[in-house]
């Protein structure tokens, strides 16, 4: 159920505290608050704020305001536009990658048998583990052209060893992510097959619809919530994807696996651009705005017990 | 057409395969850890081996292992702490005493979680490094506590509202206190929802790495950031990484295993149950 239309406890008057001491503790939330303003909007604040500016640690002098040139110059220059398609272009695929797996996943669990809750354990774990560790796991294990375990599996079949990381780097990333993240699309799409009613299923296959049907009519339409919850939260965490790129590529070859946030930390950490990687920074916000704005939206428009399993 | 009961059995058979595909790369990392240095290098790759534990010892032991497990687990359990401590009583209010702008407060916090790390690093960098709280427990614990706490009021006032009402009205009318209501009556209702969300902050927080990379070196760096440095690690130790790497997904693994059924609330901040 969602948590914004769900009722809150209403107090009957002669249940209710005094009422100084009702006042008292509705403002319980006012410290978090206040401790959760100072530590994230006050840095944002601050980021619009350098972004405005020339402020390079590299370059001792004057910090002037330059207005909106940062932002002008990063969309003149084609490197950082090829950084923003990448940045697209990893969170598309993971997304229609790990939504095709998760789906079929989901699919499999939904139905009784022996091992259930093994095969489920299993399945959720890659999303259980560190990512530095899913990148170093996948960098070196996996995909090392000489001895990793897929050139082992492709010499099965005769085929050559691939240096994937040097030829082919963003689908090698999109693998890793998306095998990170496959398991999350499952488990919520999961809850959702589980919240309906076996009933419809069953008048439904009385009334002769085979499985195609009964997944494109029934099922489909009874997850299409869960389906968008499950993406736009998971759009959020790819787009923020950075320890995966660190280990496995650094960012390249040249720029061809760099995304927006390793383009900010380089900015702000290799070559101490404070209010380039500022201005980025507010792209980033921008982006992930946009989708926390289709977020919530879902979450109001579908309120009440359609969600709950 | 298959017969039903043969197709069920091979829908299993076909399920469980996929599992264990899924989670094969975990699996060769743990029996890697296991090997010897030769053995791990070994290519065609050796399925089956004399298991050894010298990796492990010197994985953990002979080197810097524990002191950056030290800083892990300092740094994790006090920002799930505060976290704690913080969220509840937020979520306290707005779960039984909500004014017109719960609503949005709820809406905000939620949009909080979701900023992204990049958009916020510089100036965090800029403020920590002018309060000197760059690679110390002390800063790290404040940014993770930000990021979890969140999670905590979302979760925890879903639970609240869980407890029957009548329970409560009860207790009021016989005119207890804030403190005794809270911990004599509706902290022990929540405690396995208090218990799930205590587990996913602990989730969330070990695994980070961007906030840790940034704004860590040495001296408070959690295990994410020294698992990193393994990056060019080029078949030289694969046997000793995967014995660090195994110790570290350990305890998260185990306590995902463990509040599996919380797992989607929690991702989803309590959107689906």
């Amino acid at each position: 159920m969602t948590t914004i239309t769900q009722p809150s406890h209403q107090s009957l008057p002669a249940a209710r505290p005094k009422r100084n001491e009702r006042e008292r503790r509705k403002f319980l939330s006012a410290p978090t608050l206040l401790f959760m303003i100072l530590v994230t909007q006050v840095p944002f604040v601050l980021t619009l704020y350098y972004s405005f500016q020339n402020w390079n640690l590299l370059r001792p002098g004057n910090i002037n305001w330059i207005g909106f040139r940062n932002y002008l110059r990063a969309f003149e220059n084609p490197d950082f536009l090829a950084i923003l398609w990448n940045t697209l272009v990893l969170s598309l695929s993971v997304v229609i990658i790990t939504f095709v797996l998760g789906m079929l996943f989901a699919l499999l669990l939904n139905r009784p048998f022996v091992g259930r809750g093994l095969a489920r354990t299993l399945l959720i774990s890659p999303f259980l583990v560190m990512p530095v560790v899913t990148a170093v796991l996948w960098k070196n294990v996996l995909l090392n052209p000489t001895i990793g375990l897929v050139s082992f599996f492709l010499s099965l079949f005769g085929l050559p060893p691939i240096d994937w990381l040097a030829h082919y780097a963003m689908p090698a990333i999109i693998a890793t992510v998306s095998w990170q993240w496959t398991p999350f699309v499952m488990l919520i799409l999961l809850a959702g097959l589980q919240s309906l009613p076996e009933s419809t299923l069953e008048a439904a296959s009385l009334d002769g619809a085979n499985g195609l049907n009964l997944f494109r009519f029934i099922i489909l339409p009874h997850l299409t919530t869960f389906i968008e919850i499950a993406l736009l939260m998971e759009v959020l965490f790819i787009l923020n994807i950075f320890g995966e790129i660190f280990v496995m590529t650094t960012g390249g070859p040249g720029i061809a696996t760099t995304n927006l946030p390793f383009e900010i930390y380089k900015e702000a950490f290799l070559r101490w651009n404070i209010s380039r990687a500022a201005a980025f920074g507010v792209l980033a916000v921008i982006m992930a705005n946009i989708v926390v704005l289709l977020f919530l939206r879902v979450l109001r428009r579908q309120s009440g017990p359609a969600l709950e399993s | 057409m298959l017969k039903p009961a043969l197709r069920e059995r091979l829908l299993t058979v076909l399920t469980l395969f996929l599992a264990f595909l899924m989670f094969f790369p975990i699996l060769w990392m743990v029996l890697t850890s296991f090997k010897t240095e030769q053995i791990a290098f070994a290519f065609p790759p050796k399925f089956f081996f004399t298991p050894t534990l010298e990796n492990w010892q010197i994985a953990l032991v002979g080197t810097d292992y524990l002191r950056f497990l030290g800083n892990t687990l300092i740094i994790t359990g006090l920002a799930t702490l505060t976290a704690l401590i913080l969220g509840i009583p937020a979520a306290y209010a707005m779960a039984f005493y909500p004014t017109k702008r719960t609503d949005s407060s709820m809406m905000w916090v939620m949009s909080t979680r979701m900023l992204p790390p990049a958009g916020v690093i510089v100036p965090l960098y800029v403020i920590f490094q002018s309060l000197k709280l760059l690679d110390t427990h002390l800063g790290m614990i404040i940014i993770y506590t930000a990021m979890n706490v969140p999670l905590v009021i979302w979760m925890v006032r879903s639970f609240m509202l869980d407890i029957p009402f009548e329970i409560i009205e009860a207790a009021r009318m016989d005119g207890v206190t804030l403190w005794q209501e809270v911990r004599t009556m509706i902290l022990p209702l929540i405690v396995p929802g208090l218990a799930a969300t205590a587990l996913l902050c602990f989730i969330f927080t070990w695994n980070e790495f961007f906030f840790a990379f940034s704004l860590t070196t040495k001296g408070a760096a959690p295990l994410s950031v020294y698992i990193s440095s393994f990056k060019t690690a080029e078949g030289l130790f694969w046997a000793k990484m995967s014995a660090a790497a195994t110790a570290t997904i350990f305890p998260v693994l185990v306590a995902g295993w463990v509040a599996q059924r919380q797992l989607v609330t929690g991702l989803t901040m309590g959107a689906v149950k």
